[in-house]
């Protein structure tokens, strides 16, 4: 017996939310997973739904309006990151814009590609992408409308039994 | 850090076995590594990709990333995963003669 710690084999995503700072964490853990040599699997639940709808994956926003993380230590900007984003700035038209516009262009820099070449280099990877049977029904949408890399339209039982050995990482 | 003998030849490598002069690197290590990594034998279209990575390493100082040897049509994602399983660019790069890649994509 070798006290050394098991290597984690196998991990289940929840992504539950649609914006760009709630989708990339799961799809960058996914790909990062499959790079170690990790069973990788997303399910993409409630407005997780919005990373894999054809219509909305590329339009992907950061949250400018209630959000205490977000600050004014952007590239342009070069303020301190303790001084907060006034919400009331964030609701100005084209603020949530031109923040997603700026954060995507930083991300593209450090090499983190689009939410749909993304998609394609984990599906690629041996990844699999899942979406929530239950929220697709509550946002009326049907197969049709998410990207191709969707393997699976699954319940939540499903999800559990797909997810049999995996650590399961909600976020 | 530590020496090995192999091929013939002396190699420096980190812990982790990743070796850290490249130009240290040839064919014979290279097939010996591989073996090691649970490759049998290496194919032209390995030492395609590993050349190509020994190159991007030689300009830039690292290992390119498994988007960009998609990109630039070096090796599509899903075959590269089929020629080095089980973690990619490590494998890659650990085969090839190179540190290991820091980045997180």
């Amino acid at each position: 017996m070798s006290d050394k710690p098991e290597p984690i084999k196998k991990v289940s995503i929840i992504c539950a939310q649609g914006s760009l700072e709630g989708v990339y964490p799961a799809l960058i853990m996914a790909n990062g997973a499959r790079m170690e040599g990790i069973e990788a699997s997303i399910f993409f639940t409630f407005f997780g739904l919005n990373a894999v709808n054809k219509s909305t994956m590329n339009k992907l926003k950061v949250a400018t309006v209630g959000n205490p993380a977000m600050n004014m230590a952007m590239p342009m900007l070069k303020l301190p990151i303790t001084m907060p984003f006034p919400t009331l700035m964030g609701a100005i038209p084209g603020v949530s814009n031109f923040a997603s516009w700026m954060m995507k262009n930083e991300m593209e820099k450090l090499d983190v590609p689009p939410v749909d070449e993304f998609l394609e280099m984990i599906s690629d990877a041996g990844g699999e992408l899942y979406a929530c049977k239950l929220a697709m029904d509550m946002f009326k949408l049907t197969k049709e409308d998410l990207c191709d890399q969707i393997s699976d339209v699954l319940t939540v039982g499903e999800f559990y039994e797909k997810s049999a050995g995996a650590s399961i990482i909600f976020i | 850090m530590s020496t090995r003998e192999i091929a013939g030849q002396t190699i420096d490598l980190t812990d982790e076995g990743f070796m850290t002069d490249y130009t240290q690197w040839n064919k014979e290590i290279a097939e010996i590594l591989a073996k090691e990594e649970g490759i049998e034998s290496l194919t032209d279209r390995h030492y395609e990709v590993m050349e190509f990575m020994r190159k991007e390493y030689e300009e830039n100082g690292t290992a390119p990333s498994i988007r960009k040897l998609n990109k630039l049509n070096v090796v599509p994602t899903k075959e590269l995963y089929q020629l080095f399983p089980g973690g990619p660019a490590k494998k890659a790069a650990k085969i090839a003669g190179l540190t290991k890649p820091q980045g997180c994509i």
